[in-house]
């Protein structure tokens, strides 16, 4: 019952090959609460926190695009250059936990455990991220609208880990919102991010927490396209935000449990799409 | 003493290993995988000042630092821990003395229970070292993770700007 401790990806590859069965650990912030408190036996890990080529980011010599490694915690995308670049993801990242938190869960992890409430996962769904994933036979993208499956589940094969993630970097505006019962240490009962593209006259918006998956309200962007013009400058009649965000409310599919019930989730989430938008126009 | 078995090319901590605590070398012998490094630090190791109460990682009884950020000992997997240097609140001040963040806190009654204190002067030492001026947005951002059911926290952001103007005053 070890744990591997692999310096770099190649070493990584290798150890994950020569142990599929082994859970790969990253911040430990939700790992270690189903040891500690939901009779969860590790046997083999494999940590990820040596990997130096994981908690790497880079921004594409002709800025369109930024990728942020597995391994990047949550605090390193609250402010600095991330932040500038990504503002949503920034917005999301400071919503998550505590700072005791922040420091030590990842990107990666949010991926890997794949919760409807992981803060990071309707930034990444609403601009569109591309998730790379490395593997016994080599690298593979997968967009995160196929990567996320189900409830906890994702699309990595064994033996499979996520390397990093790429984001295009969006002209316009972006924003994430999210309700729970505190301000602080809160685990999400509905969010969203809105992301509008001012040059293109496009609108994205994902919602978390009200469905088995991170879900893209299609139908509701297409009617907004048609019904208002999106692009700088222009202006938001009130009713077509109130619209928008019964459409939106209309594509989530919340269910009751233990944090709260569909019909407030159902109205919450229609009440931040509609939020976000009057934002976006501010 | 440090169990390092190359394992095809890469490390591997045992049930046998060794952490580096308030700059110490302790040894764990006969451990289990899935122990926190917080049920090391108290069992193990005789350092019982990081407390344990939620065990999830809510309420910041448990904050140490490993590797200059303060996190919840009970979420790091104590055997993923080897190589890294822990900083518990037995360690903050030289040989048992009090720090000045713990002197504040008495001296501004931040203290009832005292169950929480532990995690919150690690939470303040790490704050201040990093922000020497935080505004008061900051500390309660900072402090958010660490939760005290007696005080109403008055008194502990109290104890914080006293530090904070102790030390400008004497800088």
């Amino acid at each position: 019952m070890p744990v591997l401790i692999p310096r770099n990806v190649d070493e990584l590859v290798e150890v994950f090959q020569a142990n599929p069965q082994a859970k790969l650990l990253a911040g430990g912030t939700d790992y270690m609460v189903e040891v500690n408190l939901h009779g969860r036996k590790p046997e083999t890990m494999i940590s990820l926190r040596r990997v130096k080529e994981l908690t790497e980011w880079s921004v594409r010599t002709n800025q369109s695009r930024i990728t942020i490694g597995a391994g990047v915690p949550y605090a390193d995308m609250e402010v600095g250059e991330i932040a500038r670049l990504v503002p949503a993801l920034a917005q999301a990242a400071r919503t998550v936990g505590s700072p005791q938190i922040r420091a030590a869960g990842t990107l990666g992890g949010n991926l890997g455990t794949c919760s409807p409430a992981g803060d990071s996962l309707p930034v990444l769904a609403a601009l569109g991220a591309t998730v790379h994933v490395i593997g016994p036979d080599g690298n593979r993208d997968i967009e995160f609208a196929d990567f996320m499956v189900g409830v906890k589940k994702n699309s990595l094969q064994p033996s499979e880990f996520v390397h990093s993630v790429s984001l295009p970097l969006v002209e316009g505006w972006q924003g994430y919102a999210k309700v729970g019962t505190r301000n602080a240490m809160v685990i999400s009962t509905a969010s969203a991010c809105l992301v509008r593209d001012s040059d293109e006259g496009f609108v994205a918006i994902a919602l978390g927490s009200v469905g088995p998956t991170i879900i893209r309200a299609h139908a509701a962007e297409s009617w907004l396209m048609k019904s208002t013009s999106l692009r700088g400058g222009s202006q938001l009649d009130p009713s077509i935000a109130q619209e928008f965000g019964r459409r939106v409310a209309q594509e989530s599919r919340p269910i009751d449990d233990h944090r709260s019930t569909a019909d407030y989730r159902r109205h919450a989430i229609g009440v931040l799409a509609q939020r976000l938008l009057t934002r976006s126009f501010s | 003493m440090s169990i390092y078995i190359p394992v095809s090319g890469a490390a591997q901590s045992h049930e046998m290993y060794s952490l580096r605590v308030n700059g110490l070398v302790h040894e764990v012998k006969d451990a289990w995988i899935g122990e926190s490094l917080l049920y090391v630090l108290r069992e193990r190791l005789g350092l019982p000042g990081a407390k344990g109460a939620c065990e999830q990682g809510e309420c910041g009884s448990c904050t140490v630092i490993v590797d200059s950020k303060a996190v919840c000992s009970c979420l790091v997997m104590a055997a993923d821990a080897v190589d890294t240097e822990i900083l518990t609140v037995e360690g903050l001040g030289p040989d048992g003395a009090l720090t000045d963040v713990q002197s504040a806190f008495l001296s501004e009654g931040g203290v009832q229970c005292g169950f929480c204190t532990p995690g919150f002067i690690v939470a303040v030492h790490h704050l201040l070292e990093n922000n020497p001026q935080p505004s008061d947005d900051e500390i309660r951002e900072s402090l958010s993770g660490n939760i005290c059911r007696c005080t109403g926290y008055g008194r502990i952001l109290e104890a914080v700007r006293t530090v904070a103007d102790q030390r400008r005053q004497n800088s």
